[in-house]
């Protein structure tokens, strides 16, 4: 076992504690950027000129209307930008655009005295377009041949002999929507020019790195001139990975011109109807099954809908490739990527990033097929779950493939699932206007950057000569508990209890070159920094303790505050041997830095371990669908997950549930719609506002939620035994879309294999079960086509369908 | 100027140089209370939950929580509010803070607040009830009595909410001194006239029904409003400005509820919440709407008048009320009229009430129809906006159903009777096979349309569903 998952006895890691701001938190005290602004004189606002348009090419830009309007100060415009014109670091993405992109680009900003003259003067610029031809479906894209990017391939073994060996082969497409963020706090910076010309930027942002960068270089500055800092974040979830460095560049950009501090602050609608959200997919497949339900072959090619440029696309993608197994063994594989151009916001990092949408192709058809091959759905996936031995599809081997089957047996005795299938299947056949459906589901998540270079972070930490300790680090703090774990990862480290230790906000001045706050990787890198500067201080007050206790200093322990040798009952407080080091000229603070180890990966071929580990989880669900209307509640979940040895058990529970809720509301509520006729507000977002987009409430949450911690799951090689817990979670809501998939079917004759689409809303749901209900009519056993083309989503034309001549079902 | 400020936590705070679309929350925020936060600016997330001391029913001062992004600040002119921040600080928490930190209620701690606040108004409310043995009574209540849909308000994107529910259901009863328990016991300071002339409106609230008349007389062009929760939304995002803003939400002549022997008049002023409990179940059909209209914070400050006054024709209290053959009573400075609410809307957003006309009140006649059921379809279970609604209101008598009234929203530029179904099933045995041919009739009336909340053909399809549920679930 590696020293660094080591764990002393009573240590502060592994102790339930609340959030480290939660007094804050429901004080209302918690300040976030936009509320420094009533702190700070002669702030102006900004507020951008957006262009109802598609495609179209800017061919004037009058901006005098604007100055007009009372309160009024200045416009920016591309002429204005010293250095570089692009908000990102693929110069894909101009900063201020001279041709339209998506139904609602900026082109410019207005700032003013107040937000209100910011507003009005934005309308009274004057913008004229010429009209281009737009893509704004992914079916669009793909019809049409608009492509960006890279085209990633996975191949493992031969998929077309695979195929034909297969004693079961199924085709089918599937096309699922994206997901809007929506953190609670909307994009927002703040900027002000210090008396040398500095930029201090506080930001709302997972990556004050990449913002500094993106920063210094529209403004044509070096990065040591601009400071991002981040006090926290009201959510992120991937959201404020890329996309928040265009808007802290907007504000820096107004501050060195008026010398004023600026302030970006998007409303909700800016916010929804400017930046990227999930990708949602469009998957053509095939299939084969081996005689007894276990996968041979799968032919898959993804096409992630970009947006209008790439951002984050191609690694999203390549994630979506790497999680396309979820859990399963697939021997023979072709996965083929490609991101469509679409005329819409450009896509981003969503919790997940790609992982989710690459597992809802194999679940996806999993829950299909599983009555077409006649095994219960839930048997067929635990038959095909990894076992030891066996490799990913790019080469990584699956470590510890025991625990997906540990878990899956304790969620099925933990939530007495084999019973609750009787219950179930006994009121189903008393209830005709009411069925429920119980599925249970797997998530193996690979944890670590895919880009190698991204998995390294650092630390820096203070002891003050009273013995008080300060600590920074990299990541930052969206809601997630990354300050509460590296909290009691120091206090651990040092042998304090935690309320001797502070943490200082995220600064880019503090620790430099940070990667994103992302990947879940946040408490694995920058546990690891904190652990790596806390023991250096450690080390050298050892060693002033041990001439002072007369021990080895590799005998010296530290905890409670107080130095011991091995054995011994006194010892030295911490405050003293503080103190006296101080006066001995020991350096009480460190640097830390950590870099995973053990990481390689060709990007080119698509293979090799670009995870350090896997996370793994089971959740069962349970449903009941309204017949009548397609409505449905979540009667139960049951959750067992493997977070290796918690840092922190509330905050990895909450990680867990509110996982859970986010991924349930990806796959059964919330609907992004664009306007997709050819009428003058094509492209045009129509689910805009908190009214027209739906996020889970409580009337979502399961009515019965039990979440437990896989037990004796230290994670060797990783801080403190632990793993990474903020994205594996959401996957494990799998369940809810295929219990609602058996729910749906149960309306109709044993064995009906039903189509949901994603998201499976009570319309959805309502479709799938009239599919049911019309296989019972007609006494087929395949899926029928009667849902109607849903408005703005795309049509869901889904025949999963045998392409084996003599089957025993027929198609409608 | 005759408008002073707003007592604050406990401090009263002139309101100083501000407009007439100036929010509460924009106002408070600018004041230092930056703990109440923007999330959507249309009511949808609760993170701008405030308390307001409001007139109350079991208590002389009841603790109301409302979206302030919502209201204009210039409408709590006079009035006490509690933020967050007022109800405890770090060192200091409130039992509902307490629960909330220690349980995991909080992880980006953005929408934070604006939960406290909501949970504190159900903390607060003077007949919450431990349910008998502590046993809660549905997956929606307690076992301390506490009503979930308080919190129907308000978005988590980060919890899940198991632990925010969890710290609902820890809460017990306010100690003995707590002060703001102390304060229900002494009526609120009632809401006193306020005239404001700004640079870009006048903000105007009359004191008697009298007054708002005549002022609506001279100023035809004025928009009224009470709980402002359809105002505030266009103010908000679509960059409303009134000339002239007329509040009406304290007129006391708009506030009364009378239950007479041939019909209940409920006053266009009461809110949602008020109406539910002064009505205490007296018209079982809104007891079915009423957990389905909106969320609590928005209930608190909706009015019946409002939502029948806006138009909408996916408003969830109109598909009720022509199901009750409901009458308005619709004043104007020289009098009154009587206008049945089918024959009360004309066309999208726009009805027979002329611009210096206000409802003051809605008549449902008694006795009322023994089958009552209102079916709404929506995305989310909770605070949805409907894509159909279906109001029922069916009197069977020997088997045989002698009168049938059906309202619907959601399918036509204004929510109509369902005219072709009701005289399907009227004079027809109360039957499945007489459901089944309503219910087809049903699924062609109105004229559906295609949009992000529903396909036309769903629309339709449940329309036929719901007469089909209904059936199912009155049975004969």
């Amino acid at each position: 076992m590696s020293e660094l998952s080591q764990r002393p006895e009573n240590g502060a890691v592994g102790v339930a504690v609340p959030h480290e701001s939660a007094a804050l938190h429901v004080t209302g005290a918690a300040l976030y950027t936009d509320d420094l602004i009533y702190r700070t004189k002669d702030v102006l606002h900004a507020h951008p000129v957006q262009v109802p348009r598609a495609h179209a090419r800017v061919t004037a830009l009058r901006v005098e209307p604007a100055l007009r309007v009372p309160g009024v100060v200045r416009v920016l415009t591309a002429a204005d930008v010293p250095g570089v014109n692009d908000a990102g670091v693929k110069h894909d993405e101009p900063l201020f655009p001279d041709e339209v992109m998506f139904f609602g680009h900026a082109v410019c900003w207005v700032l003013a005295e107040t937000f209100e003259a910011a507003r009005l003067g934005a309308a009274a610029v004057e913008v004229d377009v010429e009209p281009l031809p737009s893509h704004v479906t992914v079916r669009e894209a793909i019809a049409a041949g608009s492509f960006q990017g890279a085209t990633p391939q996975i191949l493992r073994g031969d998929v077309e002999a695979g195929l034909a060996g297969a004693a079961r082969v199924f085709s089918g497409d599937f096309e699922f929507a994206g997901q809007e963020h929506f953190y609670l706090e909307t994009h927002c910076a703040l900027a002000l020019v210090d008396e040398a010309g500095q930029i201090f930027v506080q930001c709302s942002t997972q990556h004050p790195s990449e913002t500094q960068e993106i920063v210094a270089h529209v403004l044509g500055r070096h990065s040591h001139e601009v400071t991002v800092q981040c006090l926290r974040m009201g959510g992120g979830f991937g959201g404020k990975e890329m996309q928040p460095h265009g808007f802290a560049a907007v504000a820096a950009l107004g501050a060195t011109l008026t010398g004023r501090p600026v302030r970006v602050r998007l409303t909700r609608t800016q916010d929804l109807t400017m930046s990227g959200k999930r990708h949602g997919f469009h998957v053509d497949w095939r299939v084969g099954f081996d005689e007894d339900g276990h996968l041979s072959a799968l032919d898959a090619t993804l096409t992630a809908d970009g947006g209008w440029s790439l951002d984050l696309s191609e690694p999203v993608l390549a994630r979506a490739l790497c999680h396309t197994d979820n859990a399963y063994w697939l021997p023979h594989v072709r996965l083929t990527g490609r991101i469509a151009r679409t005329n819409k916001t450009s896509n981003t990092a969503f919790r997940g990033f790609g992982g989710p949408q690459g597992m809802l192709v194999i679940e996806d058809i999993l829950g299909r097929c599983a009555p077409l091959l006649g095994i219960d759905p839930m048997e067929l996936r635990r038959r095909n779950l990894y076992r030891a031995g066996q490799t990913t599809p790019y080469g990584q081997p699956v470590r510890h493939p025991e625990r997906l089957h540990r878990l899956w047996a304790q969620v099925l005795d933990d939530g007495a699932v084999l019973a609750r299938q009787e219950e179930i299947a006994a009121h189903n056949a008393r209830h005709p206007h009411a069925k429920r459906g119980l599925a249970v589901t797997p998530v193996k998540f690979g944890i670590s950057f895919n880009f190698t270079a991204f998995n390294q972070a650092g630390a820096l930490v203070h002891v003050y000569k009273d013995g008080s300790v300060l600590i920074n680090h990299g990541g930052t703090e969206m809601g997630q508990g990354l300050h509460t774990k590296m909290l009691q990862v120091a206090a651990t480290s040092l042998g304090l209890p935690l309320e001797r230790i502070r943490l200082a906000p995220t600064r880019t001045d503090k620790v430099p070159n940070t990667s994103a706050t992302a990947a879940s990787s946040g408490a694995d890198l920058n546990g690891g920094a904190v652990r790596h500067a806390c023991e250096q201080i450690r080390g050298r007050l050892a060693r002033v303790a041990g001439v002072t206790l007369g021990v080895n200093p590799a005998d010296v322990r530290f905890a409670d505050g107080v130095a011991r040798g091995l054995g011994a009952a006194d010892g030295i407080a911490w405050n003293e041997l503080v103190r006296a080091a101080y006066f001995q000229r020991v350096q009480l603070f460190a640097a830390g830095y950590y870099r995973t180890e053990g990481l390689h990966w060709d990007s080119s071929v698509m293979r090799g371990s670009p995870f350090k580990y896997f996370a793994y989880g089971v959740a069962a669900a349970e449903v009941e669908v309204d017949g009548f209307t397609g409505a449905y509640r979540t009667r139960r979940v049951d959750i067992v997950h493997d977070v290796g040895d918690s840092l922190s058990p509330l905050i990895d529970i909450g990680q867990i549930e509110g996982g859970f809720v986010q991924g349930a509301g990806w796959l059964t509520l919330e609907d992004p719609r664009w306007d997709d006729g050819e009428g003058p507000t094509r492209g045009r977002l129509s689910t805009q506002a908190a009214s027209t987009y739906k996020l889970p409430s409580f009337s979502e949450m399961p009515e019965v939620f039990n979440v437990t911690l896989l037990a004796e799951a230290e994670e060797d090689g990783v801080v403190y035994g632990s793993k990474a817990v903020g994205e594996p979670p959401l996957m494990l809501a799998f369940s809810v879309r295929e219990a609602l998939r058996q729910a749906a079917a149960a309306f109709g004759p044993a064995g009906v294999a039903v189509n949901l689409a994603s998201p499976a809303t009570p319309e959805a749901v309502f479709w799938a079960v009239e599919q049911a209900r019309a296989a019972a009519r007609d006494g087929h056993l395949v899926e029928a086509d009667i849902a109607p083309p849903q408005p703005g989503a795309g049509a869901h034309a889904l025949h999963p369908d045998s392409e084996q001549a003599g089957q025993a079902v027929s198609r409608v | 100027m005759s408008a002073a400020g707003i007592t604050v936590n406990g401090r009263e705070i002139a309101f100083g140089d501000i407009a007439p679309h100036t929010t509460a929350l924009e106002w408070l925020r600018t004041q230092g209370f930056t703990g109440c936060k923007e999330g959507c600016g249309e009511g949808e997330c609760g993170a701008c939950s405030v308390l307001v001391a409001r007139p109350g029913l079991d208590c002389p001062t009841e603790w109301v929580a409302v979206n302030a992004c919502l209201l204009p600040a210039l409408g709590l002119d006079g009035q006490e509010v509690v933020t967050a921040e007022g109800l405890g600080g770090p060192d200091s928490l409130h039992p509902v803070q307490y629960e909330m930190a220690v349980r995991g209620g909080s992880q980006c701690g953005y929408c934070t607040p604006g939960f406290v606040c909501s949970m504190a108004a159900e903390f607060y409310r003077d007949g919450r009830q431990a349910g008998p043995d502590g046993a809660p009574a549905d997956h929606e209540h307690g076992p301390n009595g506490f009503d979930l849909h308080a919190l129907s308000g308000n978005l988590c994107r980060c919890t899940g909410y198991r632990p925010i529910r969890d710290a609902a259901y820890a809460l017990g009863a306010p100690e003995r001194d707590d002060p703001l328990a102390e304060r229900r016991q002494a009526p609120p300071t009632p809401a006193r006239p306020t005239s404001v002339r700004g640079d870009d409106g006048e903000f105007l609230r009359p004191a008697a029904l009298a007054d708002a008349l005549r002022l609506l007389r001279d100023r035809p062009t004025a928009t009224v409003v009470a709980g402002s929760t359809d105002w505030g939304v266009e103010v908000n995002l679509r960059g409303a400005r009134a000339e002239c803003v007329i509040a009406i939400d304290r007129v006391p002549e708009l506030r009364e509820l009378t239950v007479g022997a041939d019909h209940i008049e409920i006053g266009a002023g009461l809110t949602l919440t008020e109406i539910e409990r002064r009505l205490a179940g007296r018209i079982p059909l809104l007891d079915q709407v009423f957990p389905q209209f909106a969320s609590r914070l928005i209930r608190n400050g909706a009015t019946i008048g409002g939502n029948l006054g806006t138009g909408s024709p996916i408003g969830d209290a109109a598909p009720a009320l022509l199901a009750l053959d409901a009458e308005l009573v619709l004043a104007d400075a020289d009098g009154e009229r009587l206008v049945p609410l089918a024959d009360y809307f004309t066309g999208y957003r726009t009805s027979v009430r002329r611009a210096d006309e206000l409802i003051r009140a809605v008549r449902i006649p008694l006795p009322q129809a023994g089958l009552v059921a209102f079916h709404k379809i929506a995305k989310r279970r909770f605070d949805d906006i409907s894509s159909v609604a279906v109001g029922f209101a069916l009197d069977i008598a020997d088997g045989t159903v002698v009168r049938a009234r059906v309202g619907l929203g959601g399918v036509a530029a204004t929510p109509i009777r369902a005219r072709g179904t009701e005289a399907e099933l009227e004079g027809r045995a109360w039957s499945e096979q007489t459901a089944a041919a309503a219910a087809r009739v049903l699924r062609g009336e109105g004229s559906p349309l295609d949009d992000h909340r529903a396909s036309a053909a769903y629309r339709a399809a449940m329309l036929e569903q719901s007469l089909l549920k209904l059936y199912a679930e009155a049975g004969s």
